[in-house]
């Protein structure tokens, strides 16, 4: 917190750093590298769905004793699935993505020094750490990684009679998850006090940067949730290992009736799903603050109704922790209930419907900076609403009866929250990867990478939902037991198609990323011409951010484009220039917004 | 189709590569006027690519969709479906067009200004009332539908039949005479009583155990479901109908078959989509397809959860008392 600079070495420098930027970088680069691994790991299961009986060189390289002759094997397709929607939703989409924009932004933008506890901060990314490596090693152990689907619904995950990947690899997966668990409440607690303790003099709640308050409630409902998945993995483990009997009961299997009595997988799927569900809004809520943020600032335009974005941000959190059973209404759970969870999952349409409107009405009449950020951010409004839509089917559960499981499901929250955050998170990059690196990213290479990645996205995801509503279970080896499927075989080459182009056109951004990190642009120090206090420090970074003392905030951050009579579109601007910092005093009679 | 698809990861590479040593060496990083203009052209062709691929999935997929509900129950359910989707597959067009149009339209341009609108309670009002009162209707619905298919309260004369699953198959129990389903639990489980069925209980004696389902048309049907093992579900999505079937107890549902397997057959979608698949296998120079309804696994359940599927044959009423009449009772088959 100290002004003055210590010593630094290499070691408390780049490795055991408490500076909360280079903490960022540090989640930023492991969850690029993780998100690498799954994405391979997408395509090879890709290449099974649309051809599964073709023999490849590339499975064979990758897959050892998991494949025969070049196709793989059922149970490592299962293993595929698994630690790819594993890696993703966790390892790159919350900490990759909260975990790094958190970490930069918080202190930055609310004019704090660093964040509250910067020993908890690096505590927290090496626990993350930990548990991406115990994750990566899992990959390696013979009987092949947890293959009981992302959710590990026991008793498949709980016995390795039933799936071989439920031996070590769901040992370690357990592991792997628990720690990073504790490394995200670390982490959450750490955002929290900072943000309510360390605001800047003049930095009131209603003047911080949706970017903030989105990370803040993210934070929120993190500690809300993921302890009970804690919960939920420790109880597993204790059925796994020490015989006890929460979620088993009554089971035959391979000749012999198992000893566990009295137990409910039901318990196990109520416990994941209320972290499962919010963990839909920990990916997805910090992608929409920075894309206000991004939209915001390349629109020249202040953000459409920024306390409605506040209170939407917050009805999503609130209802986002009482929807979980809409997972479960065909689990055997009373029907009751069913109706309950339908009625409260519909209402999550109200505050999600607010926010693409606005985001809309901020793109109206303004002076688009189309920046490779501000197009992914576009990007992010647009595969938001299309995937968004689909849940008031899978919502209702009169409906969700016949489409749950289909490929209808996979389309439907890839859109809306693995393509949604994923922009999220490259728009964020692009955006701030000046104030990580002092450089700026070639935006010739960044056009590329959003126009191929958007139209791949949409060229993957929107044919998936009709083979979902041709009744076609997910995670399903292949299909080719079902004449009545045969009709999607085409479909199904040309997502894999759209897959692997959108997956090989990744190189773009990860060659533009490290390529840029030494030889980019050199940036100014406001690039963008934004007005949040992150742009008032130097380019370089120094120890507590800012050389002198800390700045001072004197309106919200949306000032874009004031001009002397507000109802006046040809007047001049107020302050000369169409954005105002924060840190500009109020002229005399100004109106504050 | 293979060659294509290598012709493809092929032009992506080269692609790649070549753009990539190109435009690194440019050191062009913020968005001038020219890449507005050019950014926002692009908006407007990728608005029309999407509306394309939409509307041409929505019309060439159609052929592959589920035909009608063969459930009495499932026929709210398409309806419900049918107004869900038109309503979203409105929405969608209206506003992926203002997300790309606005982006086009309002590109940045130096001589331009951005308008400074922060607020406007009214529009945020209209567009907070309107979903809401769309989703009153579309709650509502729902729920009364929910509560039609999930209340097997008053089913008296319902056919009482077992769905009993394990790895990595199914079988079925119908309740017999009594229409009483005779105790099961997995520690009966022994030789040929595979679904562990308590044979000193009453009601079991004239159960009878089966590995395909035959339906009466007509009739409402009331099914349990339990598991032996792992997690499974019971699909049958040309019912409309899906339940889990959880180890260590029993799940229901219910519905009434309206279609017979032959009726099904001429039903001019499952005749389209027959013949569309029919083509295809023979392209590759298999059996014929001929429309049955299957019921499938749907809960991740292990290596060959891909393959675990029972044949559903739904009858006139007579054909099946004719059937059902000739399956042994479990009685006659377990001897104690």
């Amino acid at each position: 917190m100290s002004e003055h600079h210590h010593k630094e070495t290499f070691v408390t420098k780049y490795i055991f750093s408490q500076d909360h930027k280079m903490i960022s970088k540090q989640f930023l680069i492991t969850g690029i590298f993780m998100g690498v691994i799954a994405l391979f790991m997408s395509m090879l299961f890709r290449l099974q769905l649309a051809w599964p009986e073709k023999s490849f060189t590339i499975i064979e390289a990758f897959l050892g004793n998991h494949q025969t002759d070049g196709i793989m094997n059922p149970d490592i397709y299962l293993a595929l699935v698994t630690i790819h929607g594993t890696i993703m939703v966790f390892f790159v989409l919350t900490a990759g993505l909260s975990g790094t924009f958190s970490n930069l932004l918080i202190p930055l933008q609310l004019g704090a020094r660093d964040m509250a506890s910067g020993f908890l901060n690096m505590i927290s990314y090496w626990l993350f750490f930990l548990s991406s490596v115990i994750m990566v090693i899992s990959l390696f152990v013979e009987a092949g990684p947890a293959s009981a689907g992302w959710t590990i619904y026991p008793p498949l995950s709980a016995l390795p009679q039933a799936i071989p990947g439920s031996g070590a690899g769901m040992t370690l997966w357990l592991v792997s998850m628990a720690i990073f668990i504790a490394s995200s409440l670390i982490g959450a607690l750490n955002y929290i006090v900072t943000v309510l303790n360390l605001r800047t003099k003049g930095m009131k709640m209603t003047r911080m940067p949706l970017t903030i308050w989105a990370f803040f409630v993210t934070a929120m409902i993190g500690v809300v949730s993921f302890p009970v998945l804690l919960s939920a993995a420790l109880l597993l483990i204790f059925d796994r290992s020490f015989g006890t009997s929460f979620y088993l009961s009554d089971i035959f299997i391979s000749g012999e009736v198992l000893h566990y009595q009295g137990g409910s997988p039901v318990l196990f799927e109520h416990l994941f799903w209320f972290l499962g569900h919010p963990e839909v809004y920990i990916v997805l809520l910090p992608a929409l603050g920075i894309t206000s943020e991004i939209i915001s600032t390349n629109s020249r335009k202040p953000i459409f109704g920024y306390r409605a974005m506040v209170m939407s941000i917050i009805a999503i959190a609130f209802l986002s922790t009482i929807v979980w059973g809409h997972h479960m209404f065909i689990s055997g759970m009373n029907p009751f209930l069913g109706s309950v969870f339908t009625f409260t999952t519909l209402l999550i349409a109200i505050p999600s419907a607010v926010k693409a409107f606005n985001y809309v009405t901020t793109l109206w009449k303004g002076n688009l900076q189309l920046n490779p950020a501000m197009l992914f951010s576009i990007g992010l409004v647009s595969t938001f609403v299309t995937g968004g839509l689909t849940g008031l089917v899978l919502g209702d559960s009169a409906l969700d009866i016949n489409i749950h499981d289909t490929y209808f499901v996979v389309a439907h929250f890839h859109l809306v929250m693995g393509v949604s955050a994923i922009f999220g998170m490259y728009a964020g990059i692009y955006h701030w990867f000046p104030k990580m690196y002092g450089r700026l990213m070639n935006k010739v290479l960044g056009y590329w990478h959003f126009w191929i990645t958007i139209i791949c996205a949409y060229g993957v995801f929107w044919p998936m939902h009709f083979i979902g509503l041709a009744g076609l279970p997910r995670r399903y080896y292949t299909n080719t037991n079902f004449p009545m499927f045969d009709d999607i075989a085409n479909i199904n080459v040309l997502i894999t198609i759209f897959a692997i182009v959108g997956g090989v056109a990744q190189i773009l951004f990860l060659a533009n990323f490290f390529i840029s990190i030494y030889r980019g642009e050199k940036s100014s120090q406001n690039p963008w011409n934004s007005n949040t206090l992150e742009w008032t420090t130097p380019v370089e970074h120094i120890h507590g951010n800012w050389p002198g003392k800390l700045p001072e905030v004197h309106r919200w951050p949306y000032d874009y484009s004031k001009r002397v009579d507000l109802n006046d579109d040809d007047s001049d601007y107020l302050h000369g220039k169409d954005f105002v910092p924060q840190t500009t005093p109020l002229l005399e009679g100004e109106d504050s917004s | 189709m293979l060659a294509l698809f290598y012709i493809f990861i092929g032009v992506a590479i080269g692609v790649s590569f070549w753009q990539i040593t190109r435009i690194l060496n440019l050191r062009s990083s913020i968005a001038n006027d020219e890449d507005n203009s050019k950014q926002g052209k692009y908006a407007l062709l990728f608005l029309v690519f999407l509306y394309a691929m939409m509307i041409y999935c929505l019309i060439a997929m159609n052929i592959i969709m589920l035909p009608e509900s063969a459930s009495v129950e499932g026929e709210h359910d398409d309806i419900l479906f049918d107004i869900t989707f038109w309503l979203i597959g409105v929405v969608q067009f209206a506003m992926q067009f203002l997300i790309f149009y606005f982006t086009f339209k309002y590109r940045g341009n130096k001589n331009n200004k951005a308008k400074f609108y922060a607020d406007s309670h009214k529009l945020e009002a209209i567009w907070t009332i309107t979903p809401a009162v769309v989703l009153v209707v579309l709650i509502g619905y729902g729920l009364w539908q929910w509560n039609n298919v999930m209340d097997l309260s008053d089913e008296k004369d319902a056919i009482v039949i077992e769905v009993y699953s394990q790895q990595f198959r199914w079988d079925a129990r119908y309740a017999g005479e009594d229409n009483m389903l005779g105790y099961g639990n997995v520690n009966f489980i022994k030789g040929i009583n595979t679904m562990g069925v308590d044979m000193s209980d009453k009601n079991s004696q004239d159960d009878k155990q089966v590995t395909e389902l035959y339906l009466p048309k007509g009739r409402k049907i009331h099914f349990k479901f339990r598991s032996q093992d792992v997690l499974h579900s019971a699909y049958m999505p040309h019912f409309r109908a899906q339940m889990n079937c959880v180890p260590g107890m029993v799940t229901e549902f219910g519905f009434t078959p309206k279609f017979t397997t032959e009726e099904m057959r001429l039903q001019s979608e499952v005749v389209d989509k027959s013949r569309e698949i029919n083509k295809i296998r023979k392209a590759k120079g298999e059996d014929p397809y001929e429309f049955d309804y299957l019921l499938l696994c749907n809960k991740i359940c292990g290596a060959s959860h891909y393959n675990m599927q029972m044949k559903i044959t739904v009858v006139e009423q007579e054909e099946y008392d004719k059937w059902i009449a000739q399956q042994p009772t479990l009685s006659s088959v377990i001897t104690q």
